[in-house]
């Protein structure tokens, strides 16, 4: 039996669906993230298995014990907010004490665990601050501290990194991830990042418009997306149009040049299709050992840190852009804003989507190819 | 560019101006009453103490500062009690209430007191709710009139302290740290909007202490409204000392809003380092 389990859970707010025929279940321990842009219902999901929201039909398990019904204060879950939430008349040991002292534990052993937390989340010395002296990162720090100071069965974590910087946000994930493992606490993590549903989580769910779209490990949900919503919310996609010439030998032109898959598809003669191709697959230069070559004039070139990204419209201004990341590197010589440039890609490097059909499944695809 | 400086220098003279028209409108009358209640010539020798110690030596100002002073707290405490509880309940669950319940609050605004306190003789004068006919009824149907008068500045002190926290997420956490709803009022709410509900409060008693027409009506003639009224009309100088107290009164208290409130901390970032 599962740890965490949510059945059928629907939400309406009126006439608005907010969740949509929800199904779940997270083993102990297990780290999962519910990704989707703003309003796809996770944070939605997330209040309903905190308590604060009650769903419409469905049913709510932790542990074996259904908790639909239960009110938030009595199902032994932790919580941290996007906005930490943390109580300003208090001190961070008050903070972190907080729900012991709800559970009337003893003020030695209460005493002990905020210690213990304290140290946990790297601020031994700042038990006698009040919230307002701490920065953003401490304050949700403390935050994460105060939610498993009463051992909770479940830990959810709302959005808690979107209000920090970039740095702070990267360093806190790993460590929001590293405490999870030390406890072994299942954990639900609401975000719209992808990099921090991919880099945090043992499984991801994608959510759009009230409705799971896909769930799966980091690498499924990269590699092989189930939907095109997937695929283009999850990383950054390139959707070429493409012509078929000779479908069963996998052939096609993409802005008038030749494209060739490694293996055929379906499609008559000269039907428009869709070519999914992720930036990574993508480099410049000329094709070798038979890999497929592009040639386009560079539209923009931007740093992203360890990579750069290009963009590549095919057969000159107006045609398809295609985006191609180089790893950044002090031999990389970058092309020019409107040079003439050749891109090469694998032929397994590519996925091809019915235009007319354009959410079906590209795991689908893959495995008929 | 070049007129920056020359407006500025207007604003900032005009501001000075206004400052100083304000102040000389609200101190000039302060002092003419300091200088009358120092006025007393008795047997034709100055004595500019003698309308103080007049009115300190009067047991029925004690009487009257005591006795409005406890129907204000008592008051205080009955606002407080039915204020925060319905404040918070709208800001969390409820907020398009917000605009019904400002407009029940303002009505003590738009009802005048005289028109108020002969409804509640009305009422209460005469069976089946005859309290009236008997002091302690009497001071509970003032409690009960001076409670309403409360609510307009109470709900707007205590719904100000409320929208400077985040309501809701204070509430959420302490709900998933396994508190009940007392706890989080008393040991959540309650401490992050102490300095709303002092001003709150302070403003009641400062009302309820100075209220004259209720209280009159009421037959309540030994509260401090109406003996200031009495006073100033047997007594030639003792209304301006006892204008002058009323004042310093105020001034105290307005003063203990400040200083109580100059160690809050409630600041807390809301988001982003520091």
């Amino acid at each position: 039996m599962s740890y965490l389990s949510l059945t059928e859970v629907q939400k309406r707010f009126g006439e608005f669906h907010a969740v949509q025929d929800f199904n779940l279940s997270a083993e102990q321990g297990e780290f999962v993230s519910f990704l989707g842009p703003s309003g796809c219902g996770k944070t939605t999901t997330l209040r309903m298995i905190a308590g604060f929201e009650q769903p419409t039909s469905g049913s709510i398990s932790i542990k074996g014990q259904d908790v639909t019904r239960v009110p938030p204060n009595r199902r032994n879950v932790g919580m941290v907010f996007q906005s930490y939430a943390l109580f300003p008349n208090m001190t961070v040991a008050d903070n972190i004490g907080f729900g012991l002292k709800v559970r009337k534990r003893p003020p030695d052993q209460i005493k002990k665990r905020v210690a213990e937390l304290l140290e946990t989340v790297n601020l031994p010395e700042k038990g006698n601050r009040y919230p307002y002296q701490l920065s953003g990162g401490q304050q949700q720090r403390v935050a994460l501290a105060r939610a498993l100071a009463f051992e909770p069965q479940v830990l959810l974590l709302d959005e808690p990194l979107s209000a920090l910087d970039a740095k702070i946000r990267v360093a806190l994930r790993h460590e929001i991830r590293s405490i999870q493992r030390q406890l072994g606490i299942t954990t639900v993590y609401v975000t719209h990042d992808q990099e921090e549903a991919l880099s945090l989580s043992d499984r991801v769910v994608v959510m759009s418009e009230g409705r799971m779209e896909q769930v799966g490990t980091p690498f499924e949900i990269y590699n092989f997306p189930s939907t095109a919503f997937v695929a283009s919310f999850v990383g950054t996609l390139n959707v070429l149009p493409g012509v078929v010439a000779d479908a069963g030998r996998g052939e096609l032109t993409i802005a008038g040049q030749p494209v060739r898959l490694a293996s055929g598809f379906e499609g008559s003669r000269g039907r428009e299709v869709k070519v999914a191709l992720r930036p990574e697959m993508v480099s410049l230069g000329a094709a070798t050992n038979g890999q497929n070559q592009l040639t386009g004039k560079v539209s923009d070139v931007s740093f992203l840190g360890s990579i750069v990204r290009m963009r590549v419209a095919l057969g000159g201004e107006g045609g398809p852009v295609v985006v191609c990341d180089e790893f950044n590197e002090p031999t990389l010589k970058l092309p020019n804003l409107e040079d003439t440039v050749t891109v090469n890609f694998p032929q397994d490097g590519p996925l091809v989507l019915d235009p007319k059909a354009p959410v079906e499944s590209v795991e689908e695809l893959i495995a008929e190819a | 560019m070049n007129d920056t400086r020359p407006k500025s220098v207007l604003t900032r003279l005009v501001s000075w101006v206004i400052f100083v028209g304000i102040s000389l409108y609200f101190l000039v009358p302060l002092f003419a009453t300091f200088l009358q209640s120092i006025k007393p010539k008795p047997n034709g020798v100055p004595d500019p103490t003698l309308a103080y110690r007049t009115v300190l030596g009067l047991q029925g100002f004690y009487v009257g500062l005591g006795y409005s002073f406890a129907i204000g707290v008592i008051t205080i405490l009955i606002s407080l009690l039915i204020i925060v509880p319905t404040a918070y309940w709208v800001r969390l669950r409820a907020p398009r209430l917000r605009p019904v319940v400002e407009f029940v609050t303002l009505l003590p605004f738009v009802i005048p007191p005289v028109v108020y306190v002969f409804g509640l003789i009305r009422t209460y004068g005469s069976p089946p709710f005859l309290l009236l006919a008997t002091n302690t009824g009497s001071d509970t149907v003032l409690v009960g009139a001076y409670v309403i008068l409360s609510f307009p500045y109470m709900y707007r002190a205590v719904d100000t302290g409320l929208a400077a926290i985040d309501v809701r997420s204070l509430t959420e956490a302490s709900q998933s740290l396994g508190a009940g709803w007392t706890r989080i009022l008393l040991r959540v709410i309650l401490p992050n909007i102490r300095t709303a509900i002092l001003s709150g409060a302070f403003l009641t008693l400062a009302i309820v202490v100075g209220e004259f027409t209720i209280a009159t009506y009421l037959a309540r003639n030994w509260a401090f409204g109406p003996y200031l009224s009495l006073l100033g009309r047997t007594q030639p100088y003792t209304p301006a000392v006892v204008t002058l107290i009323s004042f310093a009164l105020t001034w105290i208290a307005m003063l203990l809003i400040a200083f109580i409130g100059r160690g809050s901390r409630t600041r807390v970032q809301v988001a982003g380092a520091r």
